[in-house]
């Protein structure tokens, strides 16, 4: 497809300077109830006559499940119910699945004649309280008949390996390449093509909640109500519906706070499923709640597990001209986003630098090892990574200035299309980099590390310019087939506000549920700003799927955008109607008439006035003051689809527009490496982030900071290590090792604004830049302090271990030298 | 299982139940007394989302037996506040955005009082490693230290006023 046949984007819109409460850093509506204690999470939700289920798991990696006897267990006090797997696959359909073959790669809630990973589930038992339960679980017997496990995803893909799913016949579920642009002529062409292999371990979101759910069946309607901290429900409803064997007008999800996703609580159906499953066998409300041991290994949200082979095409002035990506992702033993995680890199493949090919080969590997779901970022984070080291190794290469070299290829136009397909709305790198050099004081940190050189001490400085896509659109986890049969999903967001008689306003939200992001606190602002109120002042309401309107749920850091345009559409039609009043009840032409301060005026004349409240009431009680065709009442609702999204070409050379708010980030970690230990210790950690117009400064630098956090752990200490046999040796805490405050140095953060000209008020997502970042820039760190040593590490996390090892080998070359 | 009369003081007020031996102290604190401000993130004494205060000094409540703190005091969050009126640390926490998701929110904020309240001139570096047993997956700990610095200022200043604008 050439530029000219592309579908035309939204109108560019203008933005109002002058605003109130978008863009100041206000508390937190949500705040005071946590701040109690009393935040009405899962675990703090007790109905009468509520029982507890507890899960039994899988010691084995691979094992054909031979019998399973449960007589004692059912016989022990308090126990309600058992059901095994067999058992279960007769109650439930399969979980939704978007894997590429789900017939063949099947996943249900418990494990059915094999296990596949350490932890996988095979039983559940239902009883008084979550110590009877696990008691319970104790006396049941499992007849094990233990397989050869396979962990490493290169060699699951070999001839011979174990096969974790019979029926796909191998362990590959999926494969594809992707050409766009002339990739053959730009690495023809190149003066260098620079090389790597890079391996990026699995971690995860681990938020400090589990998963859970609270369900409860009553036969006499057949109906199932479910509440859950598990988010986008609104998405899964039908399909966890269909898993259920009930209609979707029968059940109903309704949200509760969670605490902390990060990803990880998207989609999570199997809590659901059990939780509603086991309460439809025992006619009581069931409460599941995976204790920290299921949530690591079973939680089904395992992070990105990729090896890369790459190769660059440069210029030797530096001009990157194309990339050629391969990568083995380790999916575990289930694929239920299918590949999408790699629909999320290819939104930003190239960076922001204005290469003209790209070649993706991606193929997915399963292993025995808990599924891959979501971790911020969702595996673009992983091509930030990638990119950025092989710049970095460019620049050394080419005995370039990594920063200059990053500045020659930045892209500078907007819109701009990305080889891809996907479009960048709008940015300015440049000036993200020179506030970041600033803020960073870059060069005074190069002065200090050709000092610190001189006292053997090895100083590191890894500065990365990166992206940040957000408002995904589905099209990214089927553009990878060619005959999808779907055309771009529409993903939408609504809003209902209502007015009370007294001018109140209360805003209700579908399927955007709290999990440490701040939805309450931004769409009060942005009520706020439009109806010149205070934001502590506007009711919030989370309303359950049931009466619910068409809504998607978080992802791919869409909720602000998205909501901004639910509540911008639900104030326009409300005005209207309370401009219409207004104009009856002063006597005046609708066009005479301008919002001022909370009410509609007489243009010229502010004592002829009727303020939002002096309206409101009027159309609540006195309706017949009013022309016959309006009706009483002042609220309106908005379901606002997503504003720009377009088909993948038939070829698929072209993939459309997925991810069009581009954000854009500089990070500037200043890293000390012991030689000795190895070490990693932060002197200093800037970072500028552009997200466009900012809603709540604050809250955004909160989510920099501890997306920061989390990138802290993903590139030096958080791993989920499996062994040869496939057993999981991180299962607790105690050794899933996550940052603490002495781990996480304090950050200087700057933003930078640059609107785009699609969105209300130009705002972009950005709640998981800190994360899409700092992987990649503290590896550059690492590398830059100890490059004069020939070391270059390129595998994540950067343990002790590992360093050490890549420390030993360099010391052992240049002995050999 | 047998059970045994534990008698605890929780926030001020006196209470007895009858528990197995078995019982943690934050399974009694949520069920039995009706605190779910206490919150279960490991349940292996790692994440510290669990703490509250025995005699004034933190400890895991998902690594106690409530038979074990038999006739002791217990503060937990929802002691914190008087009335309406939140705890200068509940109050800065909202201030500086020291939470997200809020779920180490209260253990947070009751190794904080303990912080404070032991040294009311506590340096920054010393709140940053006495909130080092506390796990928060969501903040990174810098506003959360903003927030308990400001705490300590205001409460070492006996002042009520909220310390500063925001960033
Ligand atoms: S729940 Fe007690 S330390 Fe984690
Ligand atoms: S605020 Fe979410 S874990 Fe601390």
């Amino acid at each position: 497809m050439t530029t000219t046949d592309r579908p035309a984007a939204p109108p560019v819109r203008t933005h109002k300077e002058d605003r109130t409460w978008v863009g100041r850093s206000i508390r937190r509506v949500e705040d005071p109830k946590f701040l109690r204690g009393r935040g009405g999470y899962i675990g703090d939700m007790t109905v009468p006559g509520m029982l507890y289920a507890a899960v039994l798991r899988s010691p084995h990696a691979h094992a054909v499940i031979a019998g399973i006897d449960v007589v004692e267990a059912l016989a022990a006090p308090g126990v309600h119910a058992v059901i095994t797997g067999e058992q279960a696959a007769e109650l439930c359909d399969p979980l939704p699945d978007f894997g590429p073959n789900p017939a063949a790669h099947t996943w249900r809630c418990l494990a059915v004649d094999k296990v596949r990973y350490v932890g996988e589930g095979v039983a559940v038992v239902v009883a008084d309280s979550r110590y009877l339960a696990e008691d319970a679980l104790a006396l049941i017997e499992v007849e094990y008949e233990p397989l050869p496990a396979v962990v490493d995803p290169e060699r699951a893909l070999e001839d011979g390996a174990p096969l974790v799913h019979d029926d796909l016949g191998s362990n590959c579920a999926y494969e594809r390449t992707f050409d766009f642009g002339d990739v053959e002529r730009d690495f023809a062409e190149a003066d260098v093509i620079v090389t790597d292999r890079l391996r990026w371990h699995r971690s995860g979101g681990q938020p400090l909640e589990t998963v859970g759910a609270v369900a409860d069946f009553d036969h006499a309607t057949g109906a199932l109500t479910v509440h859950t901290n598990s988010l986008s429900f609104t998405s899964y409803l039908f399909m966890v519906a269909g898993t259920m064997k009930i209609p979707a007008n029968k059940l109903d999800i309704r949200p509760v706070p969670a605490g902390g996703s990060f990803g990880s609580k998207l989609f999570a159906t199997k809590p659901a499923v059990i939780a509603g499953m086991c309460s439809r066998q025992v006619g009581r409300p069931v409460q599941y709640l995976e204790d920290r041991v299921d949530n690591m290994s079973n939680c089904d949200h395992h992070g990105s597990d990729r090896v890369y082979d790459v190769r660059l095409a440069v210029m030797r002035d530096g001009t990157i001209r194309g990339v050629d990506i391969d990568t083995v992702e380790d999916y575990g033993a289930y694929i239920q986003f299918g590949v999408g995680h790699h629909g999320n890199a290819l939104a930003q493949v190239v960076g922001p630098y204005a290469m003209t090919s790209v070649r993706y080969r991606v193929r997915a590997a399963l292993t025995n090892k808990n599924q891959q779901g979501a971790y911020r970022g969702f595996g673009s984070e992983v091509n930030n990574w990638m990119l950025e080291q092989m710049v970095d190794k460019a620049a050394r290469e080419l005995d370039l200035d990594p920063v200059e070299l990053r500045r020659r290829n930045f892209i500078r136009e907007f819109p701009h299309f990305i080889p891809t397909g996907n479009v960048y709305d709008s940015g300015d790198y440049d000036a993200v980099l020179d506030k970041a050099l600033e803020l960073s004081e870059y060069k005074r940190w190069r002065i200090e590390q050709a000092k610190a050189r001189e006292e053997g001490r090895c100083i590191g400085i890894g500065l990365i310019t990166a992206q940040e896509r957000s408002v995904f659109s589905a099209t990214e986890f089927w553009f990878w087939f060619d005959e999808p049969g779907a055309p771009v999903t529409s993903m939408p967001e609504s809003v209902t506000l209502k007015v009370d008689a007294t001018g109140g306003i209360t805003a209700t939200l579908y399927s955007c549920a709290f999990w440490g992001n701040s939805p309450e606190t931004m769409v009060a602002q942005l009520v706020a700003e439009e109806f010149d109120c205070d934001p502590h002042d506007v009711s919030i309401v989370y309303q359950g799927s049931k009466n619910g309107l068409p809504a998607t749920g978080p992802g791919g850091s869409r909720t602000t955008v998205m909501l901004a345009g639910a509540v911008e559409g639900a104030t326009a039609k409300i005005k209207a109607k309370a401009l219409r009043a207004a104009a009856h009840l002063l006597e005046a032409n609708p066009d005479d008439l301008e919002w001022v301060d909370g009410g509609y005026q007489v243009k010229g004349v502010p004592e002829q006035r009727k303020s939002l409240a002096d309206i409101a009431v009027m159309l609540h009680l006195f309706k017949h003051s009013f022309p016959e065709d309006m009706e009483s009442g002042l609220e309106d609702s908005k379901v606002f689809d997503h504003p720009y999204t377009t088909m993948p070409s038939a070829d698929r050379t072209d993939l459309g527009v997925f991810y069009p708010f581009m954000g854009h980030a500089c990070h500037v970690p200043v890293v000390e490496v012991d030689l000795e230990t190895g070490s990693v210790s932060f002197l200093a950690y800037a970072a500028v982030h552009d997200c466009g117009t900012l809603v709540n400064p604050r809250s955004l630098a909160g989510h920099i900071v501890g997306g920061t956090a989390q990138g802290i752990g993903t590139a030096l200490y958080e791993e989920f290590v499996y062994d040869d046999d496939g057993q999981l040796l991180t299962s607790s805490f105690l050794d899933y090792l996550i940052p603490s405050a002495m781990e996480v140095p304090e950050l200087r953060i700057a933003h930078h604004e640059t609107p785009s000209p699609y969105t209300l008020h130009g705002i972009k997502g950005g709640g998981e830049g800190g994360r899409m970042m700092a992987p990649a820039a503290i590896n550059v760190a690492v590398n830059d302090a100890l490059a004069h040593l020939g070391v270059r590490v390129t595998e994540l996390p950067i343990t002790p271990d590992r360093l050490r090892a890549a420390i030993r080998a360099a010391e052992s070359a240049r002995g050999r030298e | 299982m047998q059970r045994h009369e534990v008698t605890l003081t929780v926030n001020g007020r006196t209470s007895t139940v009858s528990v197995e031996p078995r019982k943690l102290l934050v399974d009694v604190l949520r069920e039995d007394l009706g605190l779910s401000g206490a919150h279960i993130g490991c349940e292996h004494g790692v994440c510290g989302t669990c703490t509250v205060l025995r005699d004034g000094r933190s400890i895991r409540s998902c690594t106690t037996f409530a038979v074990q703190v038999d006739g002791a005091e217990i503060r937990t969050v929802e002691g914190l506040a008087d009335g309406a009126e939140l705890h200068p640390l509940q109050d800065e926490f909202w201030d500086k955005q020291g939470l997200q998701c809020g779920f180490c929110t209260p253990g947070m904020l009751m190794r904080a009082c303990e912080i404070v309240e032991q040294k009311p001139d506590v340096s920054r570096e010393e709140v940053r490693e006495g909130i080092a047993s506390n796990l928060c997956r969501c903040t990174g700990y810098q506003f959360i230290t903003d927030a308990v610095c400001a705490a300590a200022a205001r409460m070492h200043s006996g002042s009520s006023e909220t310390s500063g604008a925001q960033a």
